[in-house]
């Protein structure tokens, strides 16, 4: 029976102390692992085995070989070189987007956090507002509106992306407000600039980091989502949601035009997930799969 | 109850405005090039005297509660204007593409449950071992795929290569539900389900894995309860409760996500209605599309809450907070 198994005092003690001596191993791989990914977009000019940009109608759509590792798209342009070309949009604006909502929301938060009163209604009032539309839809408008680019899309996503850490970030303020120890500093002295951004930021910023780890993938996704409508990057930027976008009515004669850049967004994708997993257990290994359940509901 | 019942309905009002709000200021601020847009999509000619001609017409050179006032009334009575494409009434086309994304919602919803719960209920009985592994990483797999390409690997595996279901969900000519073969629901079903289940997936596994820790499972399995009985009588129970505001709340979430998939698979709902419409700058279609999917989320969010209330006893019985 299974019930044996997890009422076995010895099993659970073994698997125990074998997930603990996993995580530091794992936060090392996958940190590893993501500094490769953005090691290819940074170096991705010195990478690429052919101009990404260069069409020779001669090549048009061969499929992946020797030559061109991922084959080439309809103009002959070589895919793996568009690929590692792309890495720079999807991870340089993905950063970009989660730096944004982060410090925006963090300051919203630790604001209505501090000062509570009117101001405090206002500011939640108005992210319950944003809250309340659903998934993409509000982004979709704004990106609509602002026309295409990956700047507005980014701009577009970090409407809705900002309110998550708002909320976070006002709940863990609070928190600390209460706290002995920042009584103690105020009567040493402290400004409240000192308090807040030596005192409360620093206790505060975990859960935070955290959360905008596991963001980086999602936000990733929804950002190629946005280029793959046409509301992000423009053609003939080599970004992976546009090239799938473009190559689209190739997924019979051609799939590996489509296939490659979806690869890519995959594995690149991945690794950031995986690494804000690890980055999750590794802070708070009690609250394993829990914190999830949380955000969860918060999002509502 | 009801107390809750109605401090609910009262909260909701400075939400429902301040979606108005951020609605119509979006439109607003982008007011000088929706005129343009139209006068493009009517093909005038566009000079500053046209443009001008055309504002006053509209009523946009008034100032911005003025409008606001007026695009509510017709928010109200459903009268929210036509569409500079089509030139149809705008409520009238987001009514009629409706049906369409709610059925494609529910195909979903359903399939993620059915996926969902027996995997995750198998993943956390079987902890650690090879069976829980295996869900994990396909459940992982699973979050990391944007849904645009599970859709085109779907299409290239199911349409393209094997033949056996069709690539494109709408019959040419109709609109709205009459349009939808239903051999075409199952690829965008499939689509939207794969994300869900992956992420629900996890959740139950950690539900029941948390529940199966609690002292009173320990106490029936002393008492030579089946493992069974357990899981079916106690565990599901609380898996049921998390369940029910979740789906609620990703019925809200896929209502509003299903744009791409909705593009991808010519699936002729109101995602595809926003973007067709997006790209044509058909600005009332979107300000509609906008201000209506908020106030059907809002609403489901709300029916989700006071399930939640309803079923949980901890929740209904231990006071209105």
């Amino acid at each position: 029976m299974p019930g044996g198994t997890t009422c076995d005092g010895h099993i659970t003690v073994r698997t125990q102390r074998v997930r603990r001596n996993h995580t530091g191993a794992k936060l090392a791989v996958f940190a590893m692992l993501a500094v490769a990914v953005l090691a290819v977009a940074v170096l991705a000019p010195l990478l690429c085995p052919y101009d990404p940009y260069a069409q020779d109608l001669s090549h048009a759509l061969e499929a992946p070989s020797s030559a061109h590792l991922a084959g080439t798209d309809r103009y002959g342009r070589d895919l793996l070189s568009r690929i590692i070309v792309g890495s720079q949009s999807s991870v340089f604006f993905t950063l970009l987007l989660v730096v944004m909502v982060a410090v925006l929301g963090t300051a919203v938060g630790v604001v209505c956090g501090w000062k509570g009163g009117k101001l405090d209604v206002v500011l939640m009032r108005t992210s319950d507002v944003f809250l309340a539309f659903p998934g993409l839809v509000f982004a979709l408008a704004i990106a609509g509106v602002l026309g295409g680019g990956m700047i507005n899309a980014v701009l577009a996503l970090a409407a809705i992306g900002w309110p998550k850490y708002a909320r976070i970030a006002r709940g863990l303020t609070l928190a600390q407000k209460g706290e002995p120890y920042l009584a103690a500093a105020r009567l040493a002295g402290c400004s409240t600039a000192q308090l807040v951004f030596s005192h409360i930021l620093p206790n505060i910023a975990g859960p935070l980091l955290v959360t905008a780890m596991l963001d980086i993938g999602t936000m990733m996704m929804e950002l190629a989502g946005l280029s793959f409508l046409g509301l992000g990057a423009q053609p003939p930027v080599a970004e992976w949601g546009s090239m799938m976008s473009e190559n689209r009515s190739l997924l019979q004669t051609a799939p590996w035009t489509i296939i490659a850049p979806g690869i890519a967004i995959f594995i690149t994708v991945m690794v950031f997930n995986l690494l804000g997993d690890t980055v999750r257990d590794y802070m708070d290994p009690e609250q394993r799969g829990r914190r999830k359940d949380k955000d969860e509901s918060e999002e509502a | 109850m009801r107390r809750y019942v109605i401090r609910r309905l009262l909260q909701l009002i400075p939400i429902l405005i301040g979606i108005t709000l951020l609605s119509f200021g979006m439109m607003y601020l982008a007011g000088g090039d929706a005129v343009t847009a139209l006068l493009e999509n009517q093909g005038v000619a566009v000079t500053q005297e046209v443009i001008d001609a055309k504002k006053h017409e509209l009523g946009l050179d008034q100032p911005f509660m003025v409008q606001y006032l007026s695009w509510f009334r017709g928010l109200v009575t459903g009268s929210m204007g036509t569409s500079y494409v089509t030139g149809k009434d705008v409520f009238q086309t987001f009514v009629s593409k409706l049906p369409a994304t709610i059925l494609l919602t529910l195909t979903s919803v359903i399939a993620t449950v059915v996926v969902a719960v027996p995997l995750g209920i198998v993943a956390a009985t079987r902890q650690n071992k090879f069976v829980d592994y295996l869900i994990r990483v396909l459940s992982f797999v699973g979050n990391s795929l944007p849904n645009f390409f599970v859709a085109l690997l779907l299409i290239f595996v199911f349409a393209i290569t094997l033949g056996w279901l069709p690539s494109i969900s709408a019959n040419i000519g109709k609109t709205g539900i009459a349009a939808i073969s239903w051999t075409g629901l199952v690829l965008p079903t499939a689509t939207l389900a794969i994300a869900m289940a992956s992420k629900y997936t996890r959740q139950i596994r950690a539900t029941v894995l948390d529940e199966l820790g609690k002292p009173y499972v320990a106490g029936a399995r002393a008492r030579g309860v089946s493992e069974g009985r357990i899981l079916t009588r106690s565990v599901l129970k609380s898996v049921m409760i998390m369940l029910v505001t979740l789906l609620a709340l990703s019925i809200g979430d896929l209502l509003g996500g299903t744009a791409i998939v909705e593009t991808i698979f010519q699936w002729d709902g109101v995602g595809k209605l926003a973007v067709d419409s997006i790209v044509m700058r058909d600005y009332p279609m979107i300000q509609a599309y906008v201000v209506w999917m908020a106030i059907i989320y809002v609403m489901v969010n709300l029916v989700a809450d006071l399930l939640y209330h309803y079923l949980d006893p901890r929740v209904r019985l231990g006071g209105d907070d």
